[in-house]
């Protein structure tokens, strides 16, 4: 009866050669993932994973907030509805628009203190129906943030599981262990500052001597659950392969500069809008 | 019944007692008698079967049916009453728009070409009688080719009574003619002739009895004929709903107090389910009993006024219409959690404004988004956690002034595809996934965020010349390794609260004893109060 099985078990492998590696290995579904809005880190992590627990961490100015922004500018963009618990009321609006965040779409909610954002972010999971659920936890401090009990990581990513919800959870120090499905962690390398080496002139008081172009940012996948695996990105006809590189590196750009085709005499004016409240700025530039 | 024309009386019967009974069911398995009448004298005014059972009689004084310690006894409620007449006229608007308001307990209704709809006549009383004990009344349906024989025959018979064409004369003859409703004068004619019955009323000659008692006795007599027709007074049917209750005792726990409002929502509920509407905006106006120390001034003993009652409101504004009662009481409790009335509730009155029902579907074709009455209740869940002020979607000001901007309601209808993405200026039309994502990515530059300090922290800045050379704030320092700006702004200057902003990018390498080492921050010079602010740090 064994050999039987064997024999019909070796009868459909080398029938189905070729096409699946292994037909009767148990094998975890592959999450879906979505655009994390900068192509260096979708191709190094394959996108956010629905249904997971995302984590990014890293020192003030490493740019997580800004990889943030760019998450939710890619699944407003896509018309999706996303909500951000910024548990220390952090987040500028001004600044997310002019990234391409579409506001509207957007669901904030401004906390005071750490419990407020753990209880926002457990209810907005269990209401459901978010494409993107940010907990923003980079501005809460370090010491409370490790007082946070694994359970409550594990039950959030208990909550999220089998929905196309994508958890994104930001922090100074790494917090959800091992229910993080991936977790990045950036660091800033160099920054660029325009017209570095142009000397003032003396006494001019408002000659704009050096401007914060951008800088470099670095993302380190600590962990992935899918690292070694094809990846399909929602959207995108092939499967990034992942296998290589463990570390990528992405310019950020201040928002200061318009877009690199219409970068010219206009460069040092940090937005063009028509203002119809009777403001002054005095002397700029 | 052969007749085009067919209408339909609806009648309640002992409409005061079950206008109560309505409001609390409990009630309408026990001796029951309500009171009425001027202060010290109330008398009963009704009373069920069972308190009949027990000896109470109408005109009975409040004292005398005290001594029967099984009857409850209520005081008479107008406003139930009104409320009980609505649900009422609700019920038979949802069996037709034609509907006469001919007294408080009693309704006409042309029921005319509503076969092909409800069935026949009999299907039709007994579909109204149904709907009628949903909304907690029990009431006598008749229907017949003649107006005035069906209101009659509902208020005379009990249960669903057709009177077929022709033979409304065999059902009055045997009824009062007290039923016709005469006025004083006539009642004591016939009374001095012995016309007691229809029927005696029918038999006399038209003639001498229009010269003996003008065109109102006409008028009976073709009633009492069964040819007593005329033109239904239509009402409008209303848009506004509202239910009350009032209370023996002032209540003060949320829990007895959801039970009352939940019950008024339902009733609520099923009344704008039987018109096919939904609620739109709930609105609740609470009378709270009077404060013990206002009540009794012992200062001022001769000025011993009673104080007017205090009240306190508490709306809902719903973005998508909705009849789920549920979903509106836990919305209510959360809102009465985050702002409770502050005294005892002696009286609830709850209006309903009316919508039509969301009768369009979700396109297949668009991403998942929450579904908005499940949205509204976790909006409401977690702004009884941060606050009211602090969720929703952020709308900037069209102003240079730094964080201008304010919170809106979060907009919980569906999102149009192809109206998003602006900022991409991409039409999602013809666009498939596919293609929007590649595209996605090449449009939107990565930018740096500003990660804000709310409120901005105050800071020490130590100028070299012009320009920011050493800062310092809650306990960092250290050196500017590079500066940008001033960029100045201000407005308002012709107002009473200007503003002055120098703003200045910083990058500052920190003192080695300082928590971090670097970083890029944002700092501003308020020129009207002489201080420097750190407004955020780039991340």
């Amino acid at each position: 009866m064994l050999s039987r099985s064997n024999a019909l078990r070796l009868h459909v492998e080398s029938a189905l050669a070729g096409r699946v590696s292994s037909p009767f290995r148990f094998q975890e579904p592959q999450p879906i993932t979505a655009s994390a809005g900068i192509a260096a880190v979708d191709q190094l992590a394959g996108g956010l994973p629905r249904g997971c627990l995302t984590e990014i961490f890293g020192e003030l100015s490493s740019g997580m907030t800004s990889l943030l922004q760019s998450a939710l500018a890619a699944r407003t963009a896509n018309a999706e509805v996303c909500a951000l618990v910024d548990a220390q009321d952090s987040f500028d609006p001004g600044c997310a628009q002019s990234a391409g965040v579409c506001l509207h779409q957007l669901l904030w909610v401004r906390c005071r203190n750490l419990d407020q954002a753990l209880r926002s972010v457990d209810l907005l999971l269990h209401g459901g129906g978010f494409s993107l659920v940010a907990l923003d936890l980079s501005g809460a401090p370090a010491r409370l943030v490790r007082q946070v009990p694994l359970s409550f990581w594990f039950r959030l990513r208990r909550t999220v599981e089998n929905t196309s919800t994508i958890l994104l959870v930001l922090s100074r120090e790494s917090s959800a262990k091992t229910c993080a499905s991936l977790v990045l962690r950036m660091e800033r390398e160099a920054a660029r500052w325009s017209l570095q080496d142009c000397q003032y002139p003396s006494g001019d008081f408002h000659t704009p001597g050096s401007l914060l172009d951008g800088w470099t940012t670095t993302a380190e996948i600590i962990r992935s659950t899918a690292r070694h695996e094809n990846v399909f990105v929602i959207g995108s006809a092939k499967a990034f392969d992942n296998s290589a590189a463990e570390t990528v590196r992405f310019d950020l750009r201040s928002n200061h500069f318009l877009p690199d085709d219409s970068a010219g005499s206009d460069r040092l004016l940090p937005s063009q809008q028509d203002h119809s409240e009777n403001e002054r700025t005095p002397n700029f530039g | 019944m052969s007749s085009a024309v067919s209408f339909g009386a609806i009648y309640v019967p002992n409409f005061i007692l079950q206008a109560i009974g309505r409001s609390e069911p409990e009630l309408r398995t026990q001796p029951l008698a309500i009171i009425d009448g001027p202060p010290p004298t109330y008398q009963v005014v009704a009373l069920n079967r069972l308190a009949q059972i027990l000896g109470v009689t109408r005109g009975m004084t409040k004292a005398a049916v005290g001594q029967f310690a099984q009857v409850a006894i209520r005081p008479r409620c107008r406003v139930r009453e009104e409320a009980a007449h609505s649900a009422l006229l609700d019920v038979a608007w949802s069996i037709t728009p034609l509907v006469e308001n001919a007294a408080p307990d009693t309704l006409l209704i042309d029921i005319s070409g509503l076969a092909s709809l409800l069935g026949d006549e009999e299907a039709i009383a007994r579909q109204i009688a149904s709907r009628a004990s949903t909304f907690g009344m029990n009431v006598h349906v008749a229907i017949s080719a003649n107006v005035e024989t069906a209101r009659i025959v509902a208020r005379a018979l009990p249960g669903p009574t057709i009177v077929p064409e022709g033979e409304e004369r065999r059902f009055l003859e045997t009824l009062p003619v007290s039923m016709l409703s005469p006025s004083q004068e006539l009642s004591e004619v016939f009374e001095r002739w012995g016309v007691s019955t229809c029927k005696a009323l029918a038999s006399l000659p038209v003639l001498s009895l229009s010269e003996c008692v003008g065109q109102e006795g006409v008028r009976l007599h073709a009633i009492a004929n069964g040819k007593g027709m005329r033109p239904l007074l239509l009402a409008e049917p209303a848009q506004h709903f509202e239910e009350w209750f009032e209370l023996d005792e002032a209540i003060d726990d949320l829990e007895s107090l959801s039970f009352l409002l939940g019950r008024l929502l339902d009733q609520l509920s099923a009344r704008l389910s039987a018109r096919a509407l939904s609620i739109a905006a709930v609105q609740v106006n609470f009378e709270l009993q009077p404060a013990f120390d206002n009540a009794f001034d012992t200062v001022r003993d001769l000025l011993r006024v009673k104080p007017s009652p205090r009240t306190f409101s508490c709306g809902l504004e719903l973005p998508i219409p909705t009849r789920d009662a549920k979903l509106l009481l836990k919305l209510l409790r959360l809102r009465l959690q985050s702002r409770p009335p502050g005294a005892p509730i002696q009286k609830i009155q709850m209006t309903a404004q009316s919508s039509l029902s969301r009768v369009t579907q979700g396109s297949l074709f668009i991403p998942t988004a929450p579904d908005p009455d499940k949205l509204e209740l976790t909006i409401a869940r977690i702004a009884s956690v941060v606050g009211d002020g602090n969720i929703g979607s952020a709308k900037l000001l069209d102003s240079h002034r730094p964080d201008a901007f304010h919170m809106d309601k979060f907009p919980i209808v569906a999102v149009d595809r192809s109206a998003s993405g602006n900022n991409t200026k991409r039409s999602a039309k013809t666009t498939a996934q596919n293609s929007s994502e590649k595209n996605l990515q090449k449009e939107l530059v990565p930018q740096i965020a500003l990660h804000v300090f709310r409120p901005s922290i105050p800071a020490r800045v130590r100028l070299d010349g012009n320009k920011p050379a050493f800062a310092s704030f809650q306990g960092c320092s250290g050196k500017v390794v590079h500066a940008s700006g001033p960029w100045c702004t201000s407005g308002h200057w012709w107002e009473e609260k200007p503003w002055q902003e120098d703003t200045w990018d910083l990058e500052i390498q920190f003192s080695p004893e300082s928590s971090t080492t670097h970083g890029f921050y944002r700092f501003s010079y308020d020129g009207l109060l002489d201080k420097w602010f750190v407004r955020g740090v780039y991340d």
